[in-house]
């Protein structure tokens, strides 16, 4: 899908988030510099509270850095407008959550059309689009299904295939598998590698499990908001 | 995300939650509903009275003699003695706009028949005052032409009259006696009701005018004369030419003011019209608070909806969705559920002001307009009371909405 293998991806340089808890100053970040390139399969990894969940959002454009660069594609994403942001949300960035975060009372479909809804992505094409995303995560067979219809291991295949949909450069996977029981997380993961592997699917991936970064290309090891290091694990 | 689409995602969105959706709707249907029903009500009250005014003759004008000024002390207005039978002939002759005229004499008097007695008011009138009017005759003849010129001492009873008189026998061709002269009743008019407060309409008798002068009274003026135009339009020219003529035949200078008034119906009319078209206001307005109760209650709804969505706003939003496509589905879930409010009201409405006509038996008329305006009234509700909880969902931070628990 992304054939600026090797390109510069992300650059993040002296990236700082300080959250103003009441009269409490709590400091998540303290000045993170690291880039990825296209193809990669970066896994970042710490204890809970370390901060990594905080760069994620800020990589995913859900959240916006107190200061410091974040360059995606080449461009300072922290200078853009809230409409802009939407529009990296939608088109270069597929988010999948720790808790799935699909919409309830909504049939799996649907839940995968949603970006397109958002990018006016005519609906036969929105349709074919959905389906292939979600045969891609091997469920087919569960296109009408609601979402509490299905297994924790599914609902979260459905969110992959949801943050596929719209073709984007990077997928950014926040402890996808904390969730679910550890033979669905290993299924969950086969997706990962598969989508690494065979589309070139740039996948940056949080967890503190050291048996789910196995499958991953890069580790960076996350303490009290700084990078303590960097490792790579294979090629 | 395209208008069409919002729309589907906001039925959709209503669609899940049917009873809320429904419950939140009541407010408007209520709110519309009373507006519609209300709005008939006044309505049919102000097209009754208009008839109604308009069957005592719209085209009706009244003369009177002025006040009368003697040694420093003022009369009562039709106190002068001024105005004459031959103003009333000359009124018909020469004004193009008039059509007919009836002098009027009026007073009251004891009449008997046999061992009974009545004081009614006894009028003393022209010819055409049936054509003027638009009386009817129950029964019998009314005066021709000739009896009014002779002075004939015939006369015609109203209802009530008829009734205390004569309580089983057929009072035609019978003579009763008014202030001791006999008179023979030619005819009874129909009857035409209570004209507001005590007065009866009926309780009166009829005599030609100059019978009523010469052999009851004993003068030469008359109290009044009842003229009606050629048409509801020509009602001002009729007025003027009236009011020249007069002035010329009483010699009045230019200095002196008139020696006689005129009232028309159109007047009246306008007065009462006014009357129920404030009485429309007034329920309307009432009905409106309910309205604009409904409205609150959407608002109310809208924002509950917005808080307990919000981790649906924040899945939205990672997903792509601008803060306008949230504004706009949250803002046309509420313009959907107003409308929809709006036209089960309207529907309602229309159902309950035929109830109320055929219960109730109050004239009743739904316009277009009230419809209209409900509806209108119902979508800006929608849109005022749904732009607050939609600006606020739309405003949430992604992480923030997708954290909240």
């Amino acid at each position: 899908m992304d054939n600026r293998v090797n390109s510069e991806l992300i650059r993040v340089e002296s990236l700082t988030k300080i959250y103003h808890l009441g009269e409490v100053k709590v400091v998540a970040l303290r000045g993170v510099s690291f880039e990825v390139k296209g193809g990669d399969f970066l896994a970042i990894m710490g204890p809970s509270g370390s901060g990594k969940s905080t760069l994620m959002n800020i990589i995913g454009c859900l959240d916006r850095p107190t200061s410091g660069q974040y360059l995606l594609e080449g461009t300072e994403v922290s200078k853009l407008d809230k409409k802009q942001l939407a529009y990296i949300r939608n088109k270069k960035i597929g988010f999948v959550f720790q808790m799935f975060n699909l919409l309830p009372r909504t049939t799996a479909l649907e839940n995968i059309e949603l970006p397109l809804l958002y990018s006016n992505v005519p609906t036969k094409k929105r349709n074919r689009l959905a389906e292939e995303s979600l045969a891609l995560v091997g469920l087919s067979g569960r296109k009408m299904h609601y979402t509490h219809q299905l297994s924790g291991g599914e609902q979260q295949r459905v969110a992959i295939a949801r943050a596929l949909v719209n073709s984007p450069s990077i997928i950014l996977a926040d402890e996808p598998t904390g969730n679910v029981d550890s033979q669905s997380g290993a299924e969950i993961m086969e997706i990962f590698e598969k989508l690494n592997n065979e589309k070139k699917i740039t996948i940056i991936l949080v967890t503190h499990d050291l048996e789910i970064s196995k499958f991953a290309k890069k580790m960076i090891l996350f303490r009290d908001g700084e990078i303590v290091k960097r490792e790579i694990i294979k090629d | 995300m395209n208008l069409l689409k919002t729309v589907q995602v906001a039925l959709k969105a209503l669609n899940k939650n049917k009873m809320r959706s429904f419950l939140t709707m009541l407010g408007i249907i209520v709110g519309v509903l009373a507006v519609v029903a209300m709005v008939s009500i006044g309505q049919g009250a102000k097209v009754s009275v208009q008839e109604r005014i308009s069957q005592l003759g719209s085209n009706l004008l009244f003369v009177r003699p002025g006040s009368s000024f003697r040694h420093g002390v003022h009369g009562g207005w039709g106190s002068r003695t001024t105005l004459k039978p031959e103003d009333a002939e000359a009124i018909v002759e020469e004004c193009p706009s008039v059509e007919m005229v009836s002098p009027e004499v009026n007073t009251r008097g004891q009449v008997v028949y046999k061992n009974k007695n009545w004081n009614p008011s006894i009028s003393g009138i022209g010819a055409d005052i049936l054509a003027i009017r638009g009386w009817k005759m129950d029964a019998g003849i009314f005066f021709r032409r000739g009896d009014i010129k002779g002075a004939a001492k015939f006369c015609v009873l109203g209802k009530t009259v008829a009734e205390n008189l004569f309580s089983d026998v057929s009072p035609i061709g019978e003579i009763i006696r008014i202030r001791q002269i006999p008179f023979t009743v030619l005819g009874v008019l129909a009857t035409r009701g209570q004209a507001g407060g005590w007065f009866d309409q009926d309780d009166v008798i009829l005599v030609p005018y100059t019978t009523a002068q010469k052999r009851l009274l004993g003068i030469q003026h008359i109290n009044s004369i009842v003229v009606s135009a050629v048409s509801a339009e020509s009602m001002s020219s009729a007025e003027q030419e009236i009011s020249e003529l007069l002035r010329r035949r009483h010699e009045l200078a230019d200095y002196e003011e008139d020696d006689f008034n005129i009232r028309n119906m159109a007047d009246i009319q306008e007065a009462v019209t006014e009357t129920a078209g404030t009485m429309t206001i007034l329920l309307a307005g009432i009905a409106s608070v309910s309205l604009l109760v409904g409205g609150i209650g959407i608002m109310n709804i809208m924002l509950v909806s917005v808080t307990e969505r919000i981790r649906e706003i924040g899945i939205r939003l990672s997903v792509g969705a601008r803060e306008r496509d949230i504004l706009m589905q949250f803002l046309v879930e509420a313009i959907v559920l107003s409308l929809t409010g709006g036209l089960i009201g309207i529907i309602a409405g229309i159902i309950g002001s035929r109830v109320i006509s055929s219960i109730a038996g109050w004239p009743t008329m739904v316009s277009v307009a009230s419809i209209g305006l409900a509806f209108v009234f119902s979508a800006a509700v929608g849109v005022f009371f749904g732009f607050y909880p939609a600006r606020k969902a739309s405003k949430l931070n992604p992480i923030d909405a997708l954290r909240y628990e």
